[in-house]
């Protein structure tokens, strides 16, 4: 007996058509973004940055400066928004926490033997339960790939649901590492299953893995998510994350959500960049739309 | 049992796009046009012009020159003189560098080629810019590659050009359709007199320019603007060995009628009403993507439009939402806006004839339903527009509306949707999307449609040949069959 009561039958999901879904995709980056909508959605984008240091070389130090900065993105340039949270490594979190006290800023770790997943059940559940334990918002978990490469789509449905039983009240973003899945097909299997089982975000990829996040595989979990929807009214969240650098391309993400699912996923309950040099793009992006001028990437501070 | 309400998505966002108006400063737009005979711009006979509008906001673009027959038989003479004494006479290698040269002219003209004939037409500019002027190019590359393999292309066949070639192109694509006509039949050979529609001869005009300024020998194309008259001057003109025509049905059959019993070779390229077919097991947001593109691309301003769309019934419901929700998406709006999906109607004609086929469509008892976009107020304009429950007797199904219009109806079976694709006298083009190969095969082999595309929609190259069957037309422009048009063995 599986944790959702399920066994279900994941062989045939809905087909995804690559060369279509690409198409879609080069049309989302040629809609006009410049003046008040460029302001107005680079603050949208810092709004919804989780900002990430997930480094074996991390230390309370950099987690503090970066909480920090989570909250003070650019002191000079006034009315900025914080980021959506930040995302750490279980050890973190309490660091994190208290960094973080009595501000709106999430506190995010990933978790479940991130970011191969290969270890067993018990310690992914205990790796979650620590962070939790610790006061983390929000439980970023990886799938077991090779399970789910091997077709044992029941095996991850179970994985996910276990996880999301021992997060408690944190909310569940389900990291598929779309890079290693291979087709957008199994993508679209992936984001089926990651809701079944109760993921509260889905989530592209842990930035360990090339490629990352792109435009095409964000559209079609983009999609999973609408026909969840469309089929139960339940919004799921969505949450690219890694490879996206840029401001350009993140206003291309933000056109891609408002064209597919609407202006209800246009905040940072529903949609999340998981990234750590974007906050800086944007930043300079912002001060060159306020003063005029491009200016040099020392005057933004690095963490 | 409580009422179950149905999630709706909501897409009125308070993040809107910014308007991205092309500039027009650069473009070289005269206030007269001339005809353009022998290499040269000369005034018409009886000196009178037309006008030419922008239907996005209705003002005078240019006046253009109308051509009556004394002017038209200038040109085919012109024409005669050119093939006789140079063109034939032309190694055939030469004859390819002129049409390269012709090409490499447009595309480093593409963006003020791009902004003219979005004014003329109406079509958004992000199709004008990345479709029709690219792809005009691309057949004059294409086409002047085979200019001296013909003996290749047609092995022991002896080909040889037909001699002067009498061109008629519609107002949906002038450019590219120009291009259709005149790459091909030089390539082979021939000699051109081709008139562009009344509604949209500017950028036939501007072609007209850089074909003076490549050099081609005076008299091997030559461009006369005017209207049916014209035409009709053409089609009818005793020195003229071929008449290729691109239009309506009806003119189609008018002009076979005219030339029956003459030598003129003929290819016909008329109207569509093409079957777009979605079975059950079809990559569905894909698909919905594939109907948009297919009946809304260049504002349903084509021949080989998706314009009767049928899904299989158990996916129906789900393909109607999401096409609801895709239309709401969709900008309308000033043309030469980058974000602008759907631009102007042609022509006010145009318009009203959209219009009649709303209003035939509403008394036929169809469902219709149309996006809640805002449009502009001047200027021709229509809401993408879809017809729920309609049936295969409907005249909104049988016949060509030419504009942003879709029926839908739904299918059960195989042999049924084979059965009604093929009921219309139209057999241009049709769509298929399945995720199973095998179903595809079957399709393509009975549906009785001179192009099929699976799994995506209005997907043009100058290397596949296109023509219809029945009353869409007969014979085949681009790739070798695009040859064998103007050609003789």
């Amino acid at each position: 007996m599986t944790k959702t009561g399920i066994n279900r039958d994941y062989s045939h999901t809905p087909a995804v058509d690559q060369v279509g879904v690409e198409e879609r995709c080069a049309r989302f980056a040629t809609r006009s973004i410049k003046k008040e909508t460029k302001v107005q959605g680079l603050k949208l984008i810092l709004n919804m940055i989780d900002l990430t240091t997930l480094e074996g070389k991390d230390t309370e130090g950099k987690v503090k400066q970066m909480c920090y900065k989570a909250t003070h993105l650019h002191d000079i340039l006034p009315g900025l928004p914080n980021t959506a949270a930040v995302c750490v490594y279980p050890s973190m979190v309490k660091i994190a926490k208290e960094a973080l006290k009595n501000t709106s800023v999430k506190v995010a770790s990933v978790a479940t033997a991130f970011p191969s997943g290969q270890s067993t059940r018990e310690i992914k559940i205990a790796d979650t339960k620590f962070a939790v334990d610790h006061g983390a918002d929000e439980i970023d978990m990886v799938i077991s790939r090779g399970e789910f490469l091997k077709g044992n789509y029941n095996f991850v449905l179970d994985e996910i649901a276990t996880i999301k039983e021992a997060c408690g009240k944190a909310r569940l973003k389900v990291i598929f590492e779309t890079g290693e899945l291979s087709t957008l097909d199994n993508v679209r299997r992936a984001s089926e299953i990651a809701i079944d089982a109760g993921a509260d975000f889905i989530k592209t990829s842990t930035g360990k893995i090339s490629p990352a996040a792109t435009m095409p595989v964000t559209l079609v979990m983009l999609e999973a998510i609408r026909d969840h929807y469309y089929k139960t009214g339940v919004m799921i969240g969505m949450k690219p994350a890694g490879g996206i650098s840029t401001a350009k391309a993140a206003l291309h993400y933000l056109v891609m959500v408002k064209e597919t699912l609407g202006t209800a996923w246009l905040s940072n309950e529903w949609f999340r960049f998981g990234a750590s040099s974007l906050a800086n793009d944007v930043l300079m992006q912002l001060m060159k739309e306020a003063t005029g001028v491009y200016q040099s990437s020392d005057y933004f501070s690095k963490d | 049992m409580a009422k179950k309400t149905t999630p709706q998505l909501d897409f009125n966002s308070s993040w809107n796009y910014a308007p991205a108006p092309e500039d027009t400063k650069h473009i070289n737009l005269k206030k007269q046009y001339e005809l353009f005979i022998d290499g040269k711009f000369v005034k018409p006979a009886k000196g009178k012009y037309f006008e030419t509008i922008n239907p996005a906001n209705e003002e005078v673009l240019a006046k253009v020159a109308e051509a009556d027959e004394t002017d038209v038989n200038k040109a085919v003479k012109a024409a005669r003189n050119a093939y006789n004494n140079v063109w034939s006479k032309m190694p055939a290698a030469e004859r390819g560098k002129y049409i390269y040269r012709i090409a490499r002219l447009m595309q480093e003209r593409a963006r003020e080629f791009a902004v003219i004939e979005t004014l003329d037409g109406g079509k958004p500019i992000r199709e004008s810019r990345d479709i029709d002027v690219p792809l005009a190019a691309n057949h004059f590359f294409y086409y002047a590659g085979w200019a001296d393999k013909l003996a290749y292309a047609f092995p022991n066949r002896k080909p040889q050009a037909l001699g002067v070639a009498g061109q008629i192109i519609p107002w949906n694509f002038p450019l590219l359709m120009a291009a259709w006509k005149i790459a091909p039949a030089l390539a082979c050979g021939n000699t051109v007199v081709l008139k562009p529609a009344e509604t949209t001869p500017l950028t036939a005009l501007k072609l007209a320019e850089i074909i003076q300024e490549s050099g081609l020998p005076n008299g091997v194309v030559n461009i006369v603007t005017g209207a049916g008259k014209t035409g009709a001057a053409i089609v009818n003109h005793p020195d003229i060995d071929k008449i290729a025509f691109t239009g309506s049905t009806d003119v189609g059959k008018i002009i076979q009628k005219s030339i029956a019993g003459t030598n003129k070779k003929l290819t016909l390229e008329l109207g569509g009403k093409a079957a777009h077919i979605i079975f059950e097991d079809a990559p569905i947001d894909q698909a919905v993507e594939g109907i948009v593109n297919g009946i809304f691309f260049n504002q349903g301003h084509v021949c080989c439009a998706g314009s009767r769309l049928f899904v299989q019934e158990g996916v129906a419901d789900m393909v109607i939402r999401k096409l609801k929700d895709r239309l709401e998406t969709l900008i309308v709006g000033d043309p030469l806006d980058k974000n602008t999906d759907i631009g102007a109607i042609n022509s006010k004609g145009q318009l009203e004839t959209i219009h009649k086929y709303l209003k035939i469509g509403k008394e036929e008892g169809a469902d219709m339903y149309q996006s809640n976009c805002s449009i502009p107020k001047k200027g021709y304009f229509c809401r993408p527009t879809l017809f729920l429950n309609t049936s295969q007797s409907h005249r909104i199904v049988q016949e060509e509306i030419f504009g942003p219009v879709l029926t839908i109806q739904t299918f059960r079976t195989v042999e049924e949707v084979i059965e009604k694709a093929n009921n219309i006298p139209y057999g241009l083009s049709a769509g298929v999307w399945t995720d199973k190969g095998s179903k595809i095969f079957n399709l393509t082999t009975k549906l009785r449609a001179g192009v099929v595309w699976a799994n995506t929609y209005n997907k043009f190259d100058p290397t596949s040949p296109f023509g219809g069957y029945k009353e869409s037309g007969f014979g085949r422009e681009g790739g070798m069959h695009g040859l064998s048009a103007y050609l003789k063995f």
